[in-house]
């Protein structure tokens, strides 16, 4: 006879609670903690903070609640569709008739054996100090040989390649093939970092792969890789992914790049770096030379307006020196242009040539002749062998030289003495002068004296 | 010029424009040291240069030596 049977007949009645209660108990006492697999459905996630969903598979589904104390320690994000296991017991709702799991624990199916690996090999490495940040080696400054380790024919090379290419002709970029994923992934990746460690050029390099599922990325997490990576002789940048995806390749890199993309960026913008500032010197330099010469300019024109006219021998010696010291400063630079010329036109930018000091020197030289007749005409006595030396240094300049206006049919008179004649009193019938052309000179007598030219009377 | 050469060029270079911006330099000196900081900028700049775009694939030969050997890659992809 069936126990049923005896139920029926014996019409032992229960009441929904007992009945009830007696379900709660053989669940919780047969089942006290269970592991339970299905796929995700039903996801809440409502303020409490406490995550509600339904476990199914081809024919069944489960109540489940996730608790905010246990949720706080999922590492992943729990989404419909997604297969897990969960671990925890059984609990009978009374108020509704409704039983549901109370999940204490929950993974990612699959991938928990391979998570409890990486948590593994993460704390030995540590613990060997190889995640050490005094390890962290800074990226070269003036990278010029890039070595990559990736796959040939993926989409990361294609993308690192396009920014080195667009951003920097003078890049040596060696790739070193390799799967990047399946069994054989992690011992070519680790063979290839140690064959680019041979090579002596090397600066840095990108190790890394573009996006893939945690499985696809798995080489990246595999010590062989770690540790070629850890023993590489110049900085290693791991590129693995996208910026979500963590592995142990990036605990040991010297430098993590969110992707290959990234990875590239890192690399050409430390060189971009150097260049702009071998610019900003050359710049400053060159602005720093051309307000040194505008300062000397301003100081012999005002040099040239004091009272040399009103107390000329007080100042002569002065003056000598000041005019000998010009002279010869702007003779040196005469030389140095001649020497330079070739260099510095292949140099030059425009900007660069309109800021030359040649051109500051060229204004000198009008300030020196100025000064030099204002002193002939106001001295009238010169020391020969100091004149003859500016006017040596003069010649040297004669391209720049104001005393071009010659050519334009103006001409200079002078005495015997080498004093310019600025007035016609300052000579008399009969005197011997000098008349200096654009081409060669005239030796003249004056035959008459007019104090006034009539024809330039106002 | 190596490296190290490198980064002394780079920092006479800034001792030059140093001196020149404080400008305590005779003409004559001004024009000297001006002369040689165009002289390092424009090493340096060659040196950064120098390197010739090139890539290449890093692969060992039946015998396990290492061979580079020019990567061909279409030209709309880099």
């Amino acid at each position: 006879m069936a126990p049923s049977d005896v139920l029926v007949r014996e019409r032992r009645v229960l009441t929904v609670s007992e009945l009830t209660l007696a379900i709660k108990a053989a669940l919780e006492d047969r089942l006290p903690a269970v592991w339970v697999e299905g796929e995700i459905s039903n996801l809440r996630a409502p303020s409490s903070g406490h995550v509600y969903f339904t476990l199914k598979d081809d024919a069944a589904q489960l109540r489940c609640v996730l608790f905010r104390s246990r949720g706080r320690r999922v590492r992943f994000a729990l989404e419909d569709g997604l297969q897990v296991l969960a671990f925890g017991g059984l609990d009978v709702y009374a108020g509704r008739g409704e039983y549901q799991l109370i999940v204490e624990l929950i993974e990612p199916k699959g991938v928990g054996a391979l998570g409890v690996a990486f948590e593994q090999l993460k704390k030995k490495l540590d613990a060997e100090g190889l995640f050490d940040p005094a390890r962290k080696r800074p990226l070269p400054p003036f990278p010029r040989t890039i070595g990559i380790v990736t796959s040939p024919t993926g989409a990361a090379l294609r993308d690192m390649l396009h920014i080195i290419g667009r951003r920097f002709a003078g890049l040596r970029v060696l790739v070193a093939p390799v799967r990047v994923q399946g069994e054989e992934a992690p011992r070519d990746i680790a063979a290839a970092i140690a064959d680019l460690g041979e090579v002596p050029e090397l600066d840095v390099v990108i190790v890394g792969r573009g996006g893939g599922s945690i499985e696809d990325l798995w080489a990246f997490n595999d010590e062989r890789v770690a540790r070629a990576i850890a023993r590489c002789r110049v900085p290693v940048i791991s590129a693995v992914g996208h910026e979500t995806d963590v592995t142990i390749a990036d605990f040991v890199a010297d430098l993590r790049a969110p992707t290959p993309s990234g990875a590239a960026e890192l690399v050409v913008r430390e060189k971009l770096h150097v260049v702009r500032e071998l610019a900003g010197l050359y710049e400053r330099m060159t602005q720093a030379m051309r307000a040194r010469l505008q300062r000397d300019r301003e100081r012999a024109l005002s040099l040239s307006r004091r009272r040399v006219l009103t107390d000329p021998g007080r100042t002569l010696a002065e003056w000598q020196r000041r005019v000998d010291d010009l002279a010869a400063r702007l003779g040196l630079a005469a030389r140095a242009r001649h020497r330079h010329a070739a260099h510095r036109v292949a140099i030059a930018t425009n900007t660069l040539s309109s800021l030359h000091p040649l051109a500051r020197i060229s204004q000198g030289v009008a300030v020196l002749t100025q000064l030099r007749s204002r002193l002939v005409a106001a001295g009238g006595v010169r020391v020969k062998a100091s004149r003859h030396r500016f006017e040596t240094s003069v010649g040297r300049l004669q391209s720049l030289s104001p005393l071009a206006v010659l050519g334009r049919g103006y001409s200079l008179t002078r005495l015997p003495s080498g004093a310019v004649v600025r007035s016609a009193a300052d000579t008399a019938a009969g005197d011997a002068i000098e008349i200096l052309l654009h081409e060669g000179a005239l030796d003249a007598r004056v035959e008459h004296v007019r104090k006034r030219d009539e024809r330039h009377e106002v | 010029m190596s490296d190290i050469k490198f980064e002394d060029a780079l920092q006479r270079l800034e001792q030059i424009v140093d001196q020149l911006e404080t400008g305590k330099l005779s003409l004559e000196e001004s024009l000297k040291v001006y002369e040689e900081g165009v002289g390092l900028a424009r090493r340096c700049a060659g040196y950064l240069d120098a390197a010739e775009k090139r890539i290449e694939l890093l692969t060992r030969d039946e015998n396990g030596v290492l061979r580079t050997q020019a990567l061909v890659l279409d030209e709309d992809e880099v």
